[in-house]
């Protein structure tokens, strides 16, 4: 059976990756920052699609511990999900480092520092898949979120870069842009109930992306489009509409 | 994030923060935080009874966390509803003890309402099934059972959330040989007629009655009485004995929208009913159907409560004991002399519960729909007068409306429920809109 890796394994787009690919027979190996969390998790995986699964400790901030945490793995994994995430404040960013650093290190340099392990590894094997979620946040800049889509922006251009070398020695590299999804992120958000989606279905969506190999998958779809308007929108009007 | 929102009736709207959490570690956070918080499964509840300040909503707590397949042990966490607890015991010949007529509940809900399905009188409620379950109380998390923390347990059976917020539960499942009932239809003409039938086929597992309550006369109280029993291998068609545990998928109808309120009034009830009856040409029928439309006759159709409009509905339950069948005349003549009948009216009997405050009691049930319009709450209190007045209750799960005093003078366990309910939950930390509106008064 083929092997899942989820890293970020507690998110509700995660639970939902990774009920897809139990059902689909993978075997699941979880990790997130804390293991004792994905317990239930990993038994509801068992139990529900008699899949073996296993969970692990990974900490996206602890660029050093992420060579010994891949080697450490029960097996390399045919796909790894880059799942995690960190919405944060962008206000608090602004005027705390902290909070600013924390954004940018887990939404980029976590993930680019981990990813650069799974590709020297998959690289080497000729083959795998990575799907990096990144956002169309980082389409655009807006003022009330750039902190974060500048790090999605970098984590966006990164797996493009890595795509585009991969692909020569077999590997598939996809880019996944979900606009706004109702999960425990979003739910203090007055979100437009029309654009939004639910995780499943965009667990669905990924699925069925991964396995046709398409490079870059906006879900829902019709974000593609969205996020072209809005990147032609010309500047002068763009920064007086205070978005 | 604040937000308007209702129950299955969908009256009465309030305004509430709603949040949910995925692992333990954040529910403890939330509920240390703040005040004035109540649970919130799969909003299948009525009224406001999951509906307050902080609705906790424990539909991302999903997870299984046992399932012994020997012995029909399932363990989950409470957001898990019972359609995906379906899909995956069913297939591995095992149903639910006990299942309302909806599956789209969570398990917290089940507990927190003690549901009853159609096999009261032969199998009790759903606590009658539970091993033992976690609450986070006032006091901390906390595992009860029939035997350790009783008073917790027996306070958190029915207690619609008052104890604290129930985390996980387990409890044990029926084992069946295919996904099939037996099932027999009986026409009755009147009233007399189906609490006979009722009798006649009490070592039935399964019975219930939908009933027309706009008839008058000879056949005031008409109705089709339903029983079942789940199929064996040997009873299910050769076709479906190749795979006896597997169900073929189907389409789901939904109503989209609000329908206007035009659409449902005397006319369309009566006429619904009218087919209804019709249906059924011979007065018997028997075969073998799948589960589904056996219990969950309006799962088939989704949001089928916006058909009311957007005013809302309440659901009118209550139950009296099994020597006042004149209290049921009573209030099925009152009901069919005003002329606002309802398009679902269910009756079934309870067998014996009288545990701290579950709904069911020895006697009949009957549950009936009632559009929001003027005048209703003014003619349910009426109502609920006759309830009293035969010794019976409302069940609180789907109450909206009632006040105050009829609850405390019909459930003979309320003061008692109070005090426990007061030890674990101190400082009243958990209250809905139904709890302050009954002036429940913890802390
Ligand atoms: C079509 C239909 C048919 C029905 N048929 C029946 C029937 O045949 N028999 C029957 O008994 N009921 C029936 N019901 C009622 C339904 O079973 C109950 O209202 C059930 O409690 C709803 O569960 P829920 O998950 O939607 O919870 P909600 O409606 O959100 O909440 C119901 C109550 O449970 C509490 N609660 C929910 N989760 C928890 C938790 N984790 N911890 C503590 N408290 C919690 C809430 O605070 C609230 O008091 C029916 C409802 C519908 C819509």
């Amino acid at each position: 059976m083929p092997t899942v890796l989820i890293l970020g394994a507690g998110s509700d787009i995660a639970v939902a990756l990774a009920r897809r690919y139990a059902a689909a027979g993978f075997t699941l190996q979880l990790a997130g920052r804390n293991p004792e969390q994905l317990r239930p998790l990993e038994q509801d995986l068992r139990i529900r699609h008699r899949i073996a699964a296993t969970v692990h400790a990974f900490d996206a901030l602890d660029f050093a511990s992420h060579a010994g945490f891949y080697r450490t793995l029960p097996a390399p994994p045919d796909v790894v999900l880059c799942v995690f995430g960190y919405l944060g404040s962008q206000e608090k960013g602004q005027e705390n480092w902290q909070e600013a650093s924390r954004i940018l290190h887990t939404n980029f340099t976590g993930a680019v520092s981990i990813l650069n392990v799974v590709a020297e590894d998959m690289a080497a094997r000729g083959k795998g898949t990575i799907i990096g979620i990144s956002s169309v946040a980082g389409d655009r800049g807006r003022m009330s979120n750039y902190l974060y889509g500048s790090a999605k922006a970098g984590f966006t251009t990164y797996l493009s870069g890595l795509r585009n070398r991969l692909w020569h020695s077999g590997v598939h590299v996809m880019t996944v842009e979900p606009g706004f999804v109702a999960t425990q992120m979003t739910e203090h958000l007055a979100l437009p109930a029309l654009l939004t989606a639910q995780p499943d279905e965009v667990a669905k969506d990924i699925f069925k992306a991964a396995e046709r190999k398409k490079n870059v998958l906006y879900t829902k779809w019709f974000w593609r489009y969205i996020m072209m308007i809005i990147k032609n929108v010309p500047e002068p009007i763009f920064k007086k509409k205070k978005l | 994030m604040r937000k308007n929102i209702s129950n299955w009736g969908n009256y009465p709207v309030l305004n509430c923060e709603e949040v949910s959490f995925s692992m333990e570690e954040q529910l403890l956070q939330y509920v240390n935080t703040h005040d004035r918080v109540i649970a919130r499964g799969n909003g299948r509840c009525y009224g406001d009874a999951s509906l307050g300040e902080h609705s906790v909503s424990t539909l991302r707590y999903d997870k299984v966390l046992a399932f012994d397949e020997e012995n029909g042990v399932f363990e989950c966490q409470s957001g898990l509803t019972l359609d995906q607890i379906l899909d995956i015991i069913v297939p591995r010949g095992w149903f639910l003890p006990v299942t309302p007529g909806t599956k789209f509940i969570t398990i917290g809900g089940a507990v927190a309402s003690d549901v009853h399905g159609k096999n009261h009188h032969s199998e009790g409620s759903f606590s009658n099934h539970i091993v033992s379950m976690k609450v986070l109380t006032g006091k901390g998390l906390t595992e009860c059972s029939p035997e350790t923390e009783p008073d917790l347990f027996w306070a958190t059976c029915g207690g619609m959330g008052l104890t604290g917020i129930i985390t996980t539960v387990r409890f044990t499942l029926k084992k069946i040989e295919t996904a099939y009932i037996r099932q027999k239809q009986i026409k009755a003409k009147n009233l007399d007629e189906v609490l006979q039938l009722f009798e006649e086929h009490k070592h039935y597992t399964y019975s219930m009655a939908w009933i027309d309550c706009l008839q008058k006369g000879d056949s005031f109280g008409r109705s089709i009485l339903i029983v079942g029993e789940h199929a064996t291998k040997d009873q299910v068609a050769a076709k479906a004995a190749k795979a006896p545990l597997e169900l073929p998928r189907k389409m789901k109808l939904t109503v989209p929208f609000n329908l206007p309120g035009f659409v449902l009034n005397n006319f369309t009830v009566k006429l619904f009913n009218a087919l209804y009856y019709a249906k059924n040409t011979r007065r018997v029928i028997e075969n073998t159907v799948p589960y589904e439309p056996f219990f969950y006759p309006l799962d088939a159709i989704l949001h089928w409560n916006r058909g009311y409009g957007k005013d809302g509905f309440v659901q009118y339950q209550f139950v009296l004991p099994m020597d006042k069948k004149d209290g049921l005349v009573a209030i099925l003549q009152k009901i069919s002399e005003k002329g606002w009948g309802s398009f679902l009216a269910v009756l079934k009997t309870f067998g014996k519960q009288d545990d701290l405050i579950s709904f069911p009691m020895e006697g009949y049930t009957l549950a009936l729909d009632f559009p929001v319009r003027n005048g209703l709450f003014p003619f349910l209190d009426e109502l609920d007068a006759l309830v009293l007045q035969y010794g019976g209750r409302l069940y609180l799960t789907k109450d909206a409306r009632m006040q105050e005093r009829v609850f405390w003078d019909s459930y003979p366990n309320a003061e008692r429920f109070r005090e426990i309910v007061k030890t674990w939950n101190p400082a009243g930390k958990f209250r809905s809109a139904q709890s302050d509106r009954l002036n429940f008064q913890f802390a």
